[in-house]
């Protein structure tokens, strides 16, 4: 890579060279979220002034990087829609070319409460870190057919991975260095492949997961569905997603 | 003995299928990697077509009753195979294309630091600076 050296440091920190302590770079994956983009930068901000934060535009035909960029974030726009997947995976890539040692990912449409942060980053020596719900903090409920596919998810992800794991579909992780190499490289764009098959690939290259009982709010915009029918389609995608990710072969990788 | 007409026809539409390959190759709208196979199976269908006791006869070598079927088999073989080595190739293409808007991401983050961190610089050394229009006028 043509990164290296004094340029990225230079350019990815916009000048400022950060203590090494303080390498933390929060990542919020954006598609059309205008409304409340600005708001969550603020607050992960005021938590963690420390932190650099980056908005992956992903294709959004709103004014979300505008508004993100007026709000102080780094701004990645991608040239069309990519998925979760993508995104992240671009993410990733480019905070470990930058040189940060953590990227905690956050929703853009503030579901995920910035100041639960803290909770994530307290977990020590382990590589992958999931905020999770329906872990004894919070109040989030889900109902019928998607429930039965998050407790099916959940149920066979915790025996493959080996510890409890009761929202793997929560987009709110903390990932360390050693996981930062590894998903900079691999990391599945496939519904659901980045948050499920990412953990699998995490853990057969020998990381370590783990989870962290955390409270979302309700979205501040948007509704999430709960049609029957798609909740079928989602429990059917579940069963795909795992299988796939247990058949497939293991990516090769420099980083093990 | 099969009828004459139908050699005839069905040798006409071989030819054609090869011509239009051909074609296509020549006129480089087909790349060479997809083009063998379909040079080969016009070849196999002309063959077919002239000499209909080929069909015959493999197909009683592997005990299929009606020679048709035999070639209903190899068709539904061929486009399967066709079908999906092109699943595969689109799966590489978005792949590639994905990767490429990945880096596209990244290089755009990096030239609008470095633009801010150019205006930035420009105005805190306080030298005019010359923009491109200006250069343009002088020039």
């Amino acid at each position: 890579m043509t990164t290296e050296g004094l340029e990225r440091v230079e350019i990815s920190m916009n000048g400022s060279t950060p203590a090494p302590a303080q390498r933390l770079l929060v990542v919020l994956p954006a598609l059309n979220e205008q409304e409340s983009v600005a708001k969550v930068i603020g607050e992960i901000r005021a938590g963690r002034p420390d932190a650099h934060i980056l908005v992956v535009d992903d294709g959004s035909t709103d004014r979300t990087a505008e508004r993100a960029d007026a709000a102080g974030a780094l701004v990645m726009r991608l040239p069309f829609n990519l998925g979760v997947g993508g995104a992240m995976r671009a993410a990733y890539r480019y905070a470990h070319e930058a040189g940060f040692t953590s990227v905690v990912q956050v929703d853009a449409d503030g579901q995920h409460d910035p100041r639960e942060i803290e909770h994530l980053l307290a977990v020590r020596d382990i590589d992958v870190v999931i905020g999770a719900r329906f872990a004894g903090r919070g109040d989030y409920v889900v109902k019928g057919p998607r429930r039965w596919a998050m407790r099916l998810l959940s149920a066979v992800l915790s025996r493959i991975i080996g510890v409890p794991l009761t929202d793997p579909t929560s987009g709110f992780r903390l990932v360390h260095a050693r996981a930062l190499a590894l998903f900079a490289e691999h990391y599945p764009e496939e519904y659901l492949g980045d948050t499920v098959e990412s953990l699998v690939i995490a853990h057969r290259a020998g990381l370590s997961v783990a989870q962290v009982p955390v409270i979302m709010r309700a979205r501040e915009t948007g509704v999430a569905s709960t049609n029957p029918v798609r909740s079928a389609v989602y429990l059917v995608r579940v069963v795909v997603a795992v299988g796939l990710a247990l058949i497939r072969r293991r990516p090769e990788s420099e980083h093990r | 003995m099969t009828d004459l007409r139908l050699t005839i026809f069905s040798v006409v539409v071989a030819v054609a299928a090869l011509v239009l390959v051909v074609e296509l190759l020549r006129r480089r709208r087909l790349r060479e990697k997809y083009a063998v196979i379909w040079v080969v199976i016009s070849i196999c269908t002309l063959v077919l077509a002239i000499f209909p006791s080929l069909l015959l006869g493999v197909a009683r070598a592997i005990g299929i009753q009606t020679p048709s079927n035999l070639l209903f088999f190899g068709s539904l073989l061929v486009l399967f195979a066709v079908s999906l080595q092109l699943s595969r190739e689109v799966g590489l293409l978005e792949e590639q294309s994905r990767r490429l808007a990945e880096e596209v991401g990244a290089l755009r983050l990096r030239v609008d630091a470095l633009e801010k961190k150019n205006a930035s610089d420009a105005k805190a050394i306080a030298e005019p600076v010359v923009t491109p229009a200006e250069i343009d006028q002088r020039g």
